[in-house]
């Protein structure tokens, strides 16, 4: 039996595993198989992770994160949770390889998960022109024309990031304005190989066996456009990953995780959640590392209630 | 057992002359999901090695079999059998889902 299972490897998970780790509860993390170290994996540099004047890369960033909550003790598993029972005093929790494990808490920071357009053929599609990482797939578009659907922090840096490779990147959003930062807007808006389409769309994905273009609307006067495009970039949001709990915990109108107040205590005892998972607000790598804190103490406060 | 790397001279060989299938996994440094499914790869090389045989290209060094192939997207998995793609998997995905989709090169 643990003490605690932290399921989840982000920014909100590894400082959970370092927090409960240093608290002497030898903490069990289960990181996932192939998207350990969560959204931070896929991005390049980071620069308003506080510590780091100079910034670094997202995927070094989370291997000081993992580094630091091993130096304590936090045993790493990358494996990926598929089934949990979280009401009884024992929680469950059993992974994709085969592994069940029991533990009195288990700290919820499974995050977000990309965000698609819903549109026909988009899955068919994806791999093969669609695309939702622009830092695995972007080197493929070399001298080619491409668009990113988006209008946050993430469309601002993908289009930047991919103006490295593409001959024009074309920057589209259903508003009028950004709600990216200020520094992330006018580095798009000052890159000469950026045009924004404002105020429009996708309607429709074409190509057969790979992407050729689209079809846009204007989301003011609904006038339809095609455009050639060899890549489509799409950073539209997250949403809250809760397939795995969202029978057992309570959720909140927007189906995040709800939490008690400030607190991580969800609506079942033992149970914490954390980080982008129960965040519809701010969702900043600072914020979920603080969030994981605020899990590892709560946690840490139950057990010793409980024993 | 660690995949060989295969390079476009050797890709003949290689891949497109094997009497058994091949997988090929195209990948680079700079793909943290490629990085993820590489261990994964090299296990189910170690556990179906005597049926499927897998292989690396590095995309950066290779980019004339990238483009040959098509690849727009890494992590991309190819089986070839008698010179030919029959299965394509693009996308990191955890090790059961892998062996299904590989089923039909492995049991």
């Amino acid at each position: 039996m643990r003490e605690v299972i932290i399921i989840g490897s982000g920014p909100a998970g590894y400082t959970a595993g370092i927090y409960t780790a240093r608290a002497g509860l030898s903490p069990l993390l289960i990181a996932s198989s192939v998207e350990a170290g969560g959204e931070l994996m896929k991005t390049t540099e980071v620069e308003n992770y506080p510590g780091f004047p100079t910034g670094l890369q997202g995927p070094e960033l989370m291997d000081a994160f993992r580094a630091q909550a091993e130096r304590f003790g936090t045993e790493v598993l990358l494996d990926d949770v598929i089934e949990v029972e979280l009401s009884g005093d024992i929680k469950i929790v059993k992974t994709g390889g085969g592994l069940t494990f029991e533990a009195k808490t288990v700290i919820l920071a499974t995050g977000a998960a990309y965000r698609e357009l819903g549109l026909p053929r988009e899955k068919e599609l994806s791999g093969h022109g669609v695309s939702w990482c622009a830092t695995c797939d972007g080197f493929f578009f070399r001298e080619k024309t491409i668009a990113v659907i988006g209008g946050g922090d993430s469309a601002m840096e993908e289009a930047n990031f991919l103006t490295r490779f593409a001959s024009k990147v074309y920057l589209i959003h259903r508003r009028d304005t950004f709600k990216a930062s200020k520094i992330m807007q006018e580095r798009a808006l000052a890159n000469p190989k950026i045009d924004v389409i404002w105020n429009t769309e996708v309607a429709q994905l074409h190509g057969d066996t790979k992407l050729s273009g689209i079809t846009t609307r204007n989301t003011v006067d609904g006038t339809t456009a095609q455009l050639n495009l060899d890549g489509l970039f799409i950073a539209v949001g997250n949403d809250p990953r809760v397939w795995l709990v969202e029978n057992q915990v309570e959720l909140t109108a927007e189906k995040f995780i709800k939490v008690e107040g400030r607190s991580s205590k969800t609506s079942l005892p033992g149970v914490f959640a954390c980080g982008d998972v129960i965040d519809p607000t701010y969702r900043q790598a600072i914020t979920a590392a603080g969030s994981g804190c605020v899990a590892a103490l709560d946690a840490e406060h139950y057990l010793a209630s409980v024993k | 057992m660690s995949a060989k790397s295969v390079t476009t001279a050797s890709f003949q060989a290689d891949v497109l002359s094997s009497g058994k299938p091949v997988l090929v996994d195209f990948w680079a440094e700079w793909c943290g999901p490629c990085r993820m499914v590489s261990p994964i790869l090299d296990e189910i090389s170690a556990e179906h090695g005597e049926k499927l045989t897998i292989v690396k290209v590095n995309v950066d060094e290779e980019p004339q079999l990238a483009q040959q192939y098509g690849i727009v997207s890494i992590p991309a998995l190819q089986v070839f059998q008698n010179g030919e793609v029959v299965k394509s998997i693009v996308g990191a995905k955890p090790k059961p889902q892998l062996l299904a989709d590989l089923s039909d090169f492995i049991n």
